[in-house]
């Protein structure tokens, strides 16, 4: 009984610091963002804010709660109000299945650095990548305007297809490691990362991430000059600081889940477990950063064509030629 | 370089070597220093002839040299500038008050071009915004310079508006009248 309570005051401990983290990290990725693509188009991003520019994020939340809340006439009250919080809550959740580090030993309890390991982890977060789909739609729905909903419905038609893709690149890591757990997907790359194996599955993965979180070049149901914002165009206030907020998460989330599928996770020689971890979800988000100051957006029918006459073709073929050498390597 | 392939490799080849051309001058981009300019610790030096804050000047006497005449007042297309023309003893026209709207005019500088004494001008100066809309209306006190402004050496009453004294060919860029009696065969 007294271990079972030290385990839930454990976990609820887990479960704060690493909520509070991530948001903390999510409201300053927009600054280093905003000022990482300053810097590549020869100007300075923020910077009267704090030195730097630190502070900026606290004068963006300051700003977004103290805006209206409007809802539009007409607008479906409840699943408007709803919506955002799927978007966020969807993001926040993947991280339950995420490890950290090697386990730590505080005062001879052993603390897994992972708040829960699912023994179906890879469909755990395979499943909340479509549930925020519906974020995503309800909000244009519910907003009761033309462009909105035709924002959702792209997005919606986006990720669906990106979705698919993801899944199938995945097989192989899974074939791979043996299990659906991401603690023994990252156990099982001990001798080198999976992206040394599977280079073609990595980039499936990592374009298909990037269409998940509809970044730049996926950013049409948000983009500015089509659809003046897409399904997040109503929304005002600190609702749309939560849709904001969740896309920031997400991609964070997505560079964690990139580390840990095929990088290695918290893998790496000399320095401690946290910090590569930390710099492997750094350099896949100074990636995604990268790729927004870069590439051009793709038109609406361009992305549907990249995702289903080539990634899911080339996603499938990958499965069958890596399930053919595993079998072979193992007889 | 240029021409279709239906090559495969070559077509993938061209695919990534262009990615990867764009994502290189970006990353250079990166480590050059930007070209931002940063407003209120360096102010950039603007031309004398910006339109910016309008001033009514004075002549080198240091005399006025608005005679409100009334021709700024109607060369302004938003209708910012309103007078009241008086008389001085000594017959010398001027402006009893003087009142600019800063809040509609529109620093076109028609005012400027239309005024025949060039009395009133624009100056560079753009860094006098208010709080308060109604503390934008400026009077006489607030225009008048105590200085020539773009032209220090104009002085209108040289040349026009007073009785010439002196013979003829006396006055400033006047040549001397011809005798006509020196152009006969």
């Amino acid at each position: 009984m007294n271990a079972w309570i030290l385990g839930l005051i454990i976990l609820v401990i887990k479960v704060g610091l690493i909520l509070g983290l991530l948001l903390f990290a999510a409201g300053w990725l927009v600054l280093v963002e905003r000022k990482l693509l300053a810097r590549i188009q020869l100007r300075i991003g923020p910077n009267r804010a704090g030195p730097f520019g630190l502070f900026q994020p606290v004068a963006d939340i300051v700003k977004l709660l103290a805006k209206e809340d409007t809802i539009p006439h007409g607008a479906d009250r409840w699943i408007f109000l709803f919506a955002p919080a799927v978007v966020a809550f969807c993001a926040l959740l993947i991280f339950a299945v995420v490890p950290f580090g090697n386990d730590w030993t505080l005062w001879g309890q052993r603390i897994p650095l992972v708040i829960s390991d699912l023994n179906v982890g890879v469909l755990f977060v395979m499943a909340l990548a479509s549930i925020s789909v519906y974020g995503v739609v309800l909000g244009g729905w519910a907003s009761n305007s033309k462009y909105s909903l035709l924002g959702g419905v792209r997005a919606a038609a986006q990720m669906i297809s990106y979705e698919l893709s993801m899944g199938i690149a995945l097989a192989p890591i899974v074939m791979m490691a043996g299990s659906f757990s991401l603690v023994d997907i990252v156990n099982a790359q001990a001798r080198y990362p999976f992206i040394l194996v599977q280079p073609v599955s990595f980039i499936i993965f990592f374009i298909s991430a990037m269409a998940e979180t509809k970044r730049i070049p996926f950013d049409l149901p948000e983009a500015e000059s089509e659809l003046i914002a897409g399904y997040h165009m109503e929304y005002s206030g600190m609702r749309f600081g939560l849709y904001f907020l969740g896309e920031y998460i997400t991609m964070i989330t997505l560079g964690s889940l990139v580390a840990v599928f095929y990088l290695g996770g918290w893998r790496g020689p000399l320095a401690p477990p946290l910090v590569w971890f930390l710099v492997k979800v750094a350099v896949v988000v100074f990636f995604m950063i990268w790729t927004r100051a870069t590439l051009p957006r793709l038109r609406y029918d361009q992305l549907m064509k990249l995702g289903w006459k080539a990634l899911i073709p080339i996603a499938l073929l990958n499965v069958m030629v890596s399930g053919a050498a595993i079998l072979a390597l193992n007889s | 370089m240029t021409e279709k392939t239906m090559n495969p490799v070559v077509n993938i080849w061209r695919m990534a070597s262009g990615l990867a051309s764009g994502y290189a001058t970006t990353l250079r981009h990166l480590f050059r220093r930007p070209v931002t300019l940063e407003y209120p610790e360096y102010k950039r030096p603007l031309p004398e002839r910006s339109r910016a804050r309008i001033i009514l000047t004075r002549d080198p006497d240091g005399e006025e040299r608005c005679v409100a005449c009334y021709l700024c007042s109607a060369a302004c297309p938003v209708s910012c500038i309103s007078m009241q023309g008086e008389e001085r003893e000594d017959g010398r026209r001027w402006a009893s008050w003087f009142r600019i709207n800063f809040a509609r005019c529109i620093y076109c500088g028609l005012c400027e071009e239309a005024c025949p004494t060039l009395a009133i001008q624009l100056t560079p100066n753009f860094e006098f915004c208010q709080y308060d809309i109604l503390t934008l209306v400026a009077e006489k006190k607030d225009l008048l310079v105590d200085h020539g402004g773009k032209n220090k050496e104009y002085n209108f009453y040289r040349h026009a508006g007073v009785t010439v004294e002196g013979k003829k060919g006396s006055h400033i860029n006047e040549a001397e009248p011809v005798d006509i009696k020196s152009n006969l065969p």
